[in-house]
């Protein structure tokens, strides 16, 4: 039984994801790697697309790490009314679609929207411009770094805080020298899921991107267009380009998940120890 | 390392924000496009860019959008800053005027009803056509599958469907037998994809499908690409597109860019312009150009969108609105 479970795990894991997966890198690099290098940098929107994924999702990232950090800490440390309607609203963008993400944007800063006429009265872009994109990118992995510290700042409790502010530690201090170490590896974790997942963004940013050859089309987007335009070696390496990325993610991920998981361990055992 | 961190937001951020054209000598345009005219535009572009520097001085760089004719409208009106629209039909700008972007009267802006080329629906077989599809009623014939997109999102759906429709009320039949027509040839449909695009991929790439009512310049893109294994089909009649260009008003008024704007659409209904239109298997509508090309336009009678409907406003309504012909016999598949 448990074999039979294993082979058929394997099977389903093997069809799904790892021959895509190596049919990516085959198909990418079937002309050889000066091909493969040619369609990547060679091409000015191509290379634009990387450079605008490397802006967005950055900035996505430290939206959320402000955000991510500061939801983690109210919803682990207090206890106020709607703290459980948040915790739950904070999960909000993973249920929604993302293309009605882009919706929602479209809506608000469109020319026809709630904000829109202000906005193209004072010569700001928002939506079909940088700005937009990140909103867009922001918004879908808003719940990510959040959803990695709520666990590890309630497993880790407040004691040692209690003890900083009782020392004499101003807010801030107490934040940089004993909260922050803390959390550093849930939160490096967070910021790596979270940074995986904005540069593979596609709905939400498909929607308020205005797809833009060279402006407005980051990495998914240009995958997207190459494809259609029938490049096929010039969609598949770029996404050879978001695949690596992914694997490394993997890798990364595999192994603070086992760092955190050995710092979990042991703040519960000297939690134990404290109590006996 | 928190001074580093904001230091770099900032000049990340006006890094951004200092992409605007700071010289008068260089403008920036946006022609926002339906799916099939990539390849066109980028060939324009090329030509067009020095033949402007020259004459004026002005370095212009010209972006490219492209998607699905309605979507794309649809972006332009929620603030994608166009400066041209060059959609694949009418209603589709108008919808622009109708939102106050573009003036009334922009289909007598340029010369042709705005429209620089037309085109028009033809079939793409497999190799040897071996269905032997001839003619629009061999398309239903029993074990035909047949690709086309969704009339409800795209342009080439959409005009698929008038063919199918006018091929048989402009031979003498009765809308009763045309709305019969269409009823079987859309339950022959595996796949209804939402752009002229998907609908190449899943009849070339995936091979689904006998048959693949497309725009004609896209299926000579089809055969160059597949390499032989699917040949065109014309039918002995289909419908007359007449994709329109079209200024942005609005927008050219706030960027400055008319002038660029103007002339950049003019050169369309040059020869030079013509030619490239001829080159990527749009007819074009100088009658000279026209003439050297004939060999790759086969003479098929195509009748206007207005021959089956009062005006494109009532060929919407009647055809495609909520409830209205199309809806009334398609069931989408479960």
């Amino acid at each position: 039984m448990r074999i039979a479970l294993v082979a058929f795990t394997i099977l389903v894991m093997g069809v799904l994801i790892v021959i895509p997966l190596v049919n990516v890198f085959y198909q990418a690099l079937a002309g050889g790697g000066g091909v493969y290098w040619r369609n990547l940098v060679a091409d000015a929107d191509t290379r634009h697309s990387i450079y605008l994924t490397l802006i967005v999702a950055p900035l996505a990232v430290a939206a959320n790490v402000v955000f991510g950090v500061a939801a983690a800490w109210a919803i682990a440390r207090f206890r106020f009314p709607g703290r459980t309607l948040l915790t739950a609203f904070i999960d909000l963008p993973f249920a929604v679609s993302p293309v009605v993400v882009g919706l929602f944007l479209v809506l608000i800063f469109g020319l026809q929207g709630f904000l829109g006429p202000w906005l193209r009265a004072h010569d700001i872009k928002v939506i079909f411009a940088i700005p937009g994109l990140v909103l867009a990118t922001a918004f879908v992995t808003f719940p990510v770094v959040a959803r990695e510290l709520i666990p590890v700042m309630e497993a880790i409790g407040a004691d040692e805080e209690v003890a900083a502010v009782s020392l004499g530690a101003r807010g801030w201090q107490m934040f940089s020298r004993v909260t922050l170490p803390n959390i550093k590896w849930g939160l490096l974790y967070g910021i790596i899921l979270c940074n995986a997942r904005a540069m593979g963004e596609f709905g939400a940013v498909a929607v308020v991107s205005g797809r833009i050859s060279g402006q407005t089309d980051t990495m998914p987007l240009r995958v997207e267009k190459l494809f259609q335009e029938y490049n096929m070696p010039g969609a598949f390496a770029v996404a050879s380009v978001l695949a690596s990325l992914a694997v490394v993610t993997l890798l990364v991920k595999t192994g603070l998940e086992w760092k955190t998981r050995s710092d979990l361990a042991a703040a519960a055992r000297e939690t134990a120890r404290g109590k006996t | 390392m928190t001074k580093t961190l904001v230091t770099a937001i900032i000049a990340a951020l006006t890094m951004i924000g200092g992409a605007r054209p700071a010289r008068a000598e260089s403008l920036s345009l946006l022609n926002v496009s339906y799916d099939p005219t990539r390849e066109l535009w980028r060939d324009i572009n090329s030509k067009f860019i020095p033949a402007y520097q020259k004459s004026t001085g002005t370095t212009l760089d010209i972006k490219q959008s492209h998607g699905g004719s309605g979507t794309q409208a649809r972006a332009v009106i929620d603030g994608l800053e166009a400066d041209v629209v060059t959609l694949a039909m009418w209603p589709d700008t108008d919808a622009i005027r109708k939102a106050g972007l573009i003036d009334a009267g922009w289909d007598k802006a340029f010369p042709h009803n705005s429209s620089p080329y037309t085109s028009t629906i033809v079939f793409v077989v497999r190799k040897g056509n071996p269905k032997n599809i001839k003619d629009w009623s061999d398309i239903v014939k029993p074990g035909v599958e047949i690709v086309t997109p969704n009339p409800k999102t795209s342009g080439n759906g959409k005009f698929s469907f008038l063919a199918a429709w006018g091929s048989v009320t402009e031979r003498g039949g009765s809308e009763a037998e045309a709305l019969a027509f269409v009823t079987k040839l859309y339950a022959q449909i595996p796949v209804l994809d939402l752009g002229a695009r998907g609908s190449t991929t899943t009849f070339v790439q995936r091979k689904i499908g006998d048959v693949h009512l497309t725009w004609e310049n896209e299926a000579h893109l089809e055969v160059d690409e597949a390499g032989g294994a699917v040949e065109i089909v014309y039918p002995p009649i289909s419908v007359l597109a007449e994709p329109p260009v079209a200024i942005v008003d609005a927008n050219v008024k706030r960027k400055g860019t008319a002038a660029a704007a103007k002339a950049y659409l003019d050169f369309l209904y040059t020869k030079d312009g013509q030619e490239i239109i001829a080159k990527h298997y749009f007819r074009p509508i100088d009658a000279a150009v026209f003439a050297a090309h004939t060999a790759t336009f086969p003479d098929i009678k195509r009748f206007p969108v207005t021959a089956i409907a009062r005006s494109w406003d009532d060929a919407y309504d009647k055809y495609f609105g909520d409830g209205k012909i199309f809806d009334s016999f398609y069931k989408p598949k479960k």
